[in-house]
């Protein structure tokens, strides 16, 4: 009866309440951390290693061909005025550049990741929206309709200012020039291809875009992009979809093919290139530079020096940190550590 | 109690607002010209706050007033209206969130008030109205109507007693509800008022409504047809209150007086003054930090952005054309819209969340000090009460402790120990005992004695619950009953004595076991059983109450003879003055050997008054009574003037035992760093000896003393030597004693130098006075000063002859001294409620003075021995707790903010945000809040055992240690070195944007993204490296909350919002995962950050080895006793760290020098420094 009367008002008895919850209690102790860090370090080192030998092993080759310095080839086309001008760039392999290549073009100085340039796109009228077609999305401003009050499709400063630089590469065989086919195919992402940008379901879809007008800087509309390939025009045109996902920072290179077919396939053989660029866009105005890349890519993706580097700093930095812990634990060996 | 406070408080609102006037069952009087109905307000309780109209707009307007969230309001506000980088959703869902939580919080406990409103409002009274009852709701009873209320009801309204149904107009109630004092207490009808209400014609004049339970004074019109008005006083005898209960009575009629909020109840009920604790102003100085560190940002940015604009080309590329509106603005405006931006888009920085994680921190950290069952006393049937959770952990910063004496540290168990009659000690053994002194010595004196105590008191007698009794008539029929059938041992000890003061009880008990039986009071007379069984009755004329400043009390009563008697009882100080001085020093030995034994004791003396002084002193009383100004005063004089001359009968010592593990708790508080001050009204000697068995003062501590017989010494002026003695005793407690630092513990000077002398130090009330107010204004604060020092370097310091106010003076006056220590009172009593509430922390104990103090306290508790389990091991969690999620929040916010600010220098200062605005928003309310909230409720560095066991280690985070500016450094540090890691390790992964094997490369959210993970990966590692109490449910919100960031990062991804503008995320998390080198470098940078953490650990073990190796073991408390072992460790760990470093700087500069950058190698040598910051902030100054 008293008792009962007892826990009416006792407090619970678990062990939440008293705050015994059963509890680990972490301990560091020498014999944890010294092993512990001697294995970090040296996955570390492993991994470090790894890295760094496989990028050393991707051959990267890389031009500018902004044209500034007078000497470089694709001076002429430099100066804005000039259209439609095409430059060559020599280079020659003395070794087999082994594949499958793939061709970048790299952008410097220009801010792709400008916050009012990212924001001026209409993702709904990018996934095929056709209400969009007529009234871009305001934040296409200064580029959701032309000077007519036509709307623009696709509209925006991201879209208007797609990369319009052409390349085409020549193998010198002999003195003749040898096309390098170029695959355009897989170098955007499969979602974005496949799910994110979507054509109208228009057929043909140039009727689609009627009563719209291309982008101001666009030579022809987007659904001729790619005359030789009809299911790569629209929004879904490959080296659209590129441009289209902002870089990260001001120095940026994108993809532009791969070199995957015929003769090729194995990678470019040793010998002399000519690369052929129908040079468009301007850079100059903005200090910006232009270049070309080709390189290889391993499981870790393009060269990088930088993580093989930091791996095996951070994993020599465990180890020499364990030994320093041995010798110091050895010399004072710590009264509570019995 | 609380009169003074009030006073001050009221007292200028007391005197400039005249009385009101109410006209009983609203008849008009002939008086007054016209009858205007005054207005009053209705009788309606609102405790809520909100009604469901205005509880939208009421609750947002407050809580908008908090700086925080009016902040966030404005950010919001600025999105809304700007053009800004990120959406109004990422601050204002937050924002929602905290708003929300806090709403429904303050709507639920809105709810109850309502709830609990309604109860009181809506319940049915009877109310008279034209001889007719009419049952109605409470809420409708207006100021002037006459109620009756029944037996066990409880009063809807403050009401005068018109009528009661018990034969001698009085009626019995209990305030249990009010002040918690279970008693009852008698209240009297108005005297002479007709019987029939219906005819009655009066007008009763008031004092307007004021919150003191214990103060009333007003004046009652009687008209009668023809006659002059009669006036009667009114006084609190007269006065029902509202939420007191009726008792022993039928049914009373009374007439309202004051109504609803204007009721005594209500006015207390309100404002309550707000305590702030310490690391609340911590936060406040952080946040302010933090406010400047994101303007700074914020103009960095927008000073740059133009300067970088300002280069040709870079202000408007062709591919990034500006709109007409942009071209259009003007440059002042676009700058200042464009620190606005930057400010928006930096404001994560200043954490949203924290307050309402502290917030519910605290409120659900305070549940573990209800719940602990070690708190739950058998006996009162009752644990721990918290009354504010605002204050958990100011528990662990208590640096002066202030206690009662009396029911603090000795149970306030009150038992008749001895009795001196004129010179000669009685100790109370058996009866055997006593009777043999009956023949020995004079009887007459020893009968006059005991009388004495059985009549002047205040003490009543509780009857017996007899089932089904009549109840009203149970008292006297159970007096008349032994006072006829004289059997007397049976009843005698069943007799239960209700007193407000124990010692009243044990005093009225001891003279029952010396043969005289205090059978009660009975229409005015009261009733005594003497040693021959017979009943004398004694007409009660006047009780002449006892107040803390005269310390005393007296009757007046007139025996059947016919002679009129004044006994009075009071402590020897204010009694001794007033007898004849021959008659003094013989009793005057045993009262202060009694004393020094540590018993309570008091004097009993008496007087006949003759006719003539009486009816003076009856006049006078009378006239008091009935003044309505000054009342107080009046009767104070009065009473002086009746209380002299009296002779001394004899003393009385009443034995108080020390409450269960005093001593241990002192100790334990000292050893923890606290000052114990006990501040008490008793006398000196008794004080002293308490002191002493509490171990307060120990053998050698010497006594510094300051009280009223010292300053009397010397013969000369007592301001001189008092000033004298100031600065004697500062020269030797203050200028010789050696430098004692704060960290030095006292245990630790007693184990290393032995020579270092304790002091106690020892003052009373009245030299207090002086010192405080002292005449010389220049000097005054000068000795104010010494005294604080003096009384700083003492380890104990007694106060004696306290009065209520000087306690709180006492308090105020530590509070305020240098460096503002937190000081903790802790009382049972009404008269500590004044230190209490004066205190940092106030702790109530739940003992036998009735339940003020626990009513005004912040934290109740049932013994004090569970003090030392509050303070040092909830106390000090608590603090630990909330200092490490303060820090640990402003660290998260930081780092989180960071890589955002450093990523505009690459997007040409143009307000890219890094992240997605999801993960914005998501990342300070679902992400990383639930680790710290568990954390912080659950952690427990070191277990409760050890804590308790080993009181120094209180001492380590005393002076608010964990949120100083150098801890604070070292985590904005932390935050800056991982914010730079995160965002550079990337940038640099991202010189080459190719990082899948399929050669697609990655964009501006991707690079956002990855940042993201890593920081919310080491944010919450960081903290689960941080904690040292692993229960499941750190487990389960550690890794739960990693697991839903990923599934929330899948799933954000993994869908095209249908409302969203743009698909910024759309299977970017996923793509990241894909990329081996992604994975490389999420995994490099989280051990990178996390190691000067792990190194921190593993190097900062030694500095407690104590406390951590104890925590696991606890089964080897004995280890904790080597505390002198403590400093070698740490100059070993020191040694350690600087060998290590050295090394560690030469092995990086090498690796260094290879080819890594500037940024790395500067993050990497902050780490460094970081590492090394820790330690030298640890070595002991």
């Amino acid at each position: 009866m008293k008792e009962q009367q007892e826990t009416a008002n006792r407090p619970d008895n678990t062990a939440f309440t008293q705050q015994r919850l059963p509890a680990w209690q972490p301990m560091l102790s020498a014999g944890i951390v010294i092993p512990g860090f001697v294995i970090i370090g040296l996955a570390f080192i492993g991994i470090g290693i790894a890295l760094f030998v496989t990028s050393q092993n991707i051959q990267v080759l890389e031009r500018d061909y902004t044209g500034v310095e007078n000497n470089s080839p694709c001076f002429k086309c430099s100066d804005p005025s000039t259209k439609n001008c095409v430059c060559k760039l020599d280079f020659s392999l003395d070794k087999l550049f082994e594949g499958p290549v793939f061709f970048y073009y790299g952008l410097s100085n220009y801010f792709q990741n400008y916050r009012k340039y990212g924001v001026s796109r209409d993702d709904r009228q990018l996934s095929g929206r056709l209400d969009n077609f007529q009234s871009p999305d305001e934040g296409c401003v200064p580029y959701q309709y032309d000077a007519n009050n036509k709307p623009i499709v696709p509209c925006g400063s991201v879209a208007n200012s797609l990369f319009n630089d052409t390349f085409k590469l020549y193998q010198i065989v002999n003195g003749a020039r040898k096309l390098v086919p170029f695959d355009g195919k897989g170098i955007a992402w499969w979602t974005d291809h496949n799910v994110k940008y979507r054509n109208p379901s228009i057929t043909p879809l140039k009727n689609a875009f009627n009563g719209t007008v291309k982008p101001t800087f666009w030579s022809k509309p987007a659904y001729e992009l790619d005359p030789s390939d009809p299911a790569n025009n629209g929004f879904v045109n490959q080296d659209f979809l590129v441009w289209m996902r902002r870089a990260a920072l001001p120095d940026f290179r994108k993809l532009y093919r791969r070199i995957t077919e015929g003769d090729y396939k194995n990678g470019l053989p040793a010998g002399n290139y000519s690369l052929e660029i129908a040079y468009n866009y301007p850079v100059l105005d903005f200090d910006g530079r232009k270049k070309v890349v080709f390189s290889n890519v391993s499981w870790m993706g393009g060269k990088n020096q930088f993580l093989g580097i930091a791996y095996l700093v951070i994993g020599s930095l465990c180890v020499v940190m364990s030994i320093v812990m041995l010798i110091v634990y050895a010399k004072f060996k710590f009264p509570d550590e019995e | 109690m609380f009169c003074p406070l009030y006073n001050t408080l009221l007292g200028g609102d007391e005197r400039r607002v005249d009385s009101r006037t109410i006209y009983v069952g609203h008849r008009p009087c002939p008086a007054t010209e016209a009858f205007i109905p005054p207005k009053f307000c209705d009788n309606r309780i609102v405790s809520s706050k909100y009604t469901v109209w205005n509880f939208l707009p009421k609750n947002l307007f407050e809580q908008f007033r908090r700086i925080a969230n009016f902040y966030f309001l404005i950010i919001f506000l600025v999105q809304v209206i700007v053009d800004t980088p990120t959406s109004p959703v990422t601050s204002g869902l937050p924002l929602f969130f905290v708003i929300t939580v806090t709403a429904i919080k303050q709507g639920y406990e809105d709810w109850l008030r309502h709830k609990a409103d309604n109860e009181v409002n809506k319940y049915l009274v009877t109310v008279l109205e034209n001889g007719q009852k009419i049952r109605t709701e409470s809420e409708k009873i207006k100021v002037g109507d006459v109620v009756e209320v029944k037996e066990d009801e409880t009063f809807p309204c403050d009401l005068i007693l018109l009528q009661s149904s018990r034969d001698d107009d009085t009626c019995f109630v209990t305030t249990a509800s009010l002040d918690g004092e279970s008693n009852h207490k008698t209240h009297y009808t108005v005297p002479d008022t007709e019987k029939d209400l219906e005819s009655l014609n009066a007008t009763i004049e008031c004092e307007q409504p004021q919150p003191d339970l214990y103060k009333f004074v007003g004046r009652m019109h009687i008209y009668k047809k023809d006659q002059e008005p009669a006036v009667r006083s009114l006084g609190p005898e007269n006065l029902l209150l509202k939420g007191a209960t009726l008792k022993n009575t039928q049914k009373i009629c009374g007439v309202a007086v004051y109504t609803g909020m204007e009721t005594k109840m209500a006015l207390n009920y309100q404002g309550k003054s707000q305590k702030r604790s310490a690391v609340e102003k911590s936060i406040n100085a952080f946040l302010l930090v933090y406010l400047c560190i994101l303007v700074s940002k914020a103009l960095v940015c927008t000073t740059l952005k133009y300067v970088w604009q300002s280069e040709p080309g870079q202000d408007e590329p062709w591919y990034n054309q500006k709109t007409q509106r942009e071209k259009d603005t003007n440059l002042y405006l676009k700058m200042f819209t464009d620190f606005l931006s930057f400010m928006v888009l930096f404001n994560f920085i200043i954490p949203v969340s924290m307050y309402v994680t502290v917030e519910m921190q605290k409120f659900l950290g305070s549940f573990f000090i209800t719940w602990d069952k070690d708190f739950f006393d058998p006996e009162i049937q009752e644990g721990a009460l918290v009354n504010t959770s605002d204050l958990n952990e100011e528990l662990g910063q208590v640096e002066y402790v202030f206690t009662d004496k009396t029911g603090t540290l000795t149970q306030n168990n009150m038992e008749f120990i001895e009795c001196c009659i004129d010179g000669h000690p009685r100790a109370l053994c058996s009866v055997l005992d006593i009777l043999i002194h009956i023949v020995l010595y004079d009887q007459e004196k020893e009968e006059l004695f005991l009388r004495a105590l059985c009549l002047c008191h205040t003490v009543q007698v509780k009857e017996s619950p007899g089932p089904g009794q009549g109840q009203a008539d149970g008292l006297m029929d159970q007096v008349d009953g032994l006072g006829l059938g004289g059997e007397v041992l049976r009843p005698e000890e069943q007799r239960g004595f209700i007193a407000s003061s124990p010692d009243e009880v044990a005093l009225v008990k001891g003279a029952m076991r010396y043969g005289f039986t205090f059978l009660g009071l009975e229409s005015k007379n009261m009733k005594i059983l003497n040693r021959n069984n017979d009943v004398e009755m004694y007409e009660l004329l006047h009780v002449l109450n006892f107040d803390p400043v005269r310390r005393r009390m007296s009757v007046i009563v007139r025996s059947k003879s016919g002679d009129t008697l004044l006994f009075c009882k009071g402590a020897d100080s204010s009694i001794f003055p007033r007898v004849r001085p021959e008659e003094v020093d013989r009793i005057r030995m045993h009262v202060e050997r009694n004393a020094t034994e540590g018993y309570r004791t008091l004097c009993v003396a008496y007087k006949q008054l003759s006719a003539e002084e009486y009816a003076q002193a009856d006049a006078g009383l009378r006239e008091a009574r009935l003044a309505l100004q000054d009342r107080e005063e009046k009767l104070m004089a009065v009473y002086n003037q009746v209380e002299t001359g009296m002779s001394l009968i004899g003393a009385t010592a009443v034995e108080d035992r020390l409450q269960e593990e005093a001593a241990e708790t002192m100790e334990a508080l000292q050893g923890a760093g606290m000052k114990v001050w006990v501040l008490t009204g008793d006398k000196m000697e008794t004080a002293k000896s308490t002191c002493y068995a509490c171990r307060l003062f120990q053998r050698n501590t010497e006594l510094l003393e300051l009280t009223v017989r010292t300053l009397e010494d010397g013969g000369r002026k007592r301001e001189e030597r008092l000033h004298e003695l100031l600065l004697d005793y500062h020269k030797k407690a203050v200028q010789d004693a050696p430098p004692v630092k704060a960290g030095v513990t006292r245990s630790v000077c007693r184990l290393w130098s032995t020579a270092n002398q304790d002091y106690g130090f020892i003052i009373d009330g009245a030299t207090l006075s002086m010192v405080l107010n002292s005449s010389h204004d220049s000097n005054s604060s000068r000795y104010k000063s010494l005294f604080l020092q003096i009384c700083q370097n003492c380890t104990a310091v007694l106060c004696c002859r306290m009065a209520p106010l000087q306690k709180a003076q006492i308090v105020k006056m530590v509070k305020n001294s240098k460096g503002g220590p937190i000081t903790l009172s802790i009382g049972d009593g009404a008269n500590d409620v004044s230190m209490i509430l004066e205190a940092h922390v106030g702790i109530g104990i739940k003992g036998k003075e009735g339940r003020q103090a626990v009513r005004n306290s912040d934290y109740a508790i049932p013994k004090l021995k569970h003090l030392k389990k509050l303070l040092l091991a909830h106390g000090h969690l608590y603090y630990v707790r909330i200092a490490h999620l303060v820090q640990y929040f402003f660290y998260k916010n930081l780092c989180f903010i960071l890589p955002q600010f450093l990523y505009q220098f690459f997007c040409g200062y143009s307000q890219q945000p890094l992240y997605d605005a999801a993960y914005l928003t998501m990342y300070n309310i679902c992400f990383t809040s639930m680790p710290i909230l568990a954390y912080s409720l659950l952690e427990q560095h070191i277990c409760i055992e050890v804590l308790l066991d080993n009181a120094t280690l209180y001492r380590e985070i005393a002076k608010n240690a964990m949120l100083r500016w150098r801890p604070f450094f070292y985590w904005t540090v932390l935050g800056v070195f991982h914010g730079l890691l995160f965002f550079f390790g990337v940038r640099y992964l991202f010189s080459n944007p190719a990082l899948q094997d399929n050669g697609q490369v990655f964009g501006n959210w991707s690079y956002g993204t990855i940042v993201f993970t890593v920081l919310v990966f080491t944010v919450t590692l960081k903290l689960a490296l941080d904690t040292r109490h692993w229960t499941w449910i750190n487990h389960f919100v550690i890794w739960g909350s990693l697991a839903f960031y990923v599934f929330f990062s899948f799933f954000w991804g993994g869908i095209i919002w249908p409302f969203l503008r743009q698909q910024r995320l759309y299977f970017v998390f996923a793509n990241m995962l894909s990329s081996v080198s992604a994975w490389l470098v999420i995994i490099l940078l989280i051990l990178l950050s996390l190691l000067p953490d792990i190194l921190l650990v593993v190097f900062r073990k030694p500095r407690g080895p104590n406390a951590r190796q104890v925590g696991l073991t606890h089964s080897y408390p004995q280890t904790l006793r080597h505390s002198h072992g403590w400093t070698r460790h740490q100059t070993l760990s020191t040694a350690l760290f600087s060998s290590l470093s050295l090394s560690l700087s030469l092995s990086l500069s090498l690796s260094l020098s290879l080819s890594l950058s500037l940024p790395l190698s500067l993050s990497l040598s902050l780490s460094l420094s970081l590492s090394l910051s820790p330690v030298s902030s640890s070595i002991p100054p």
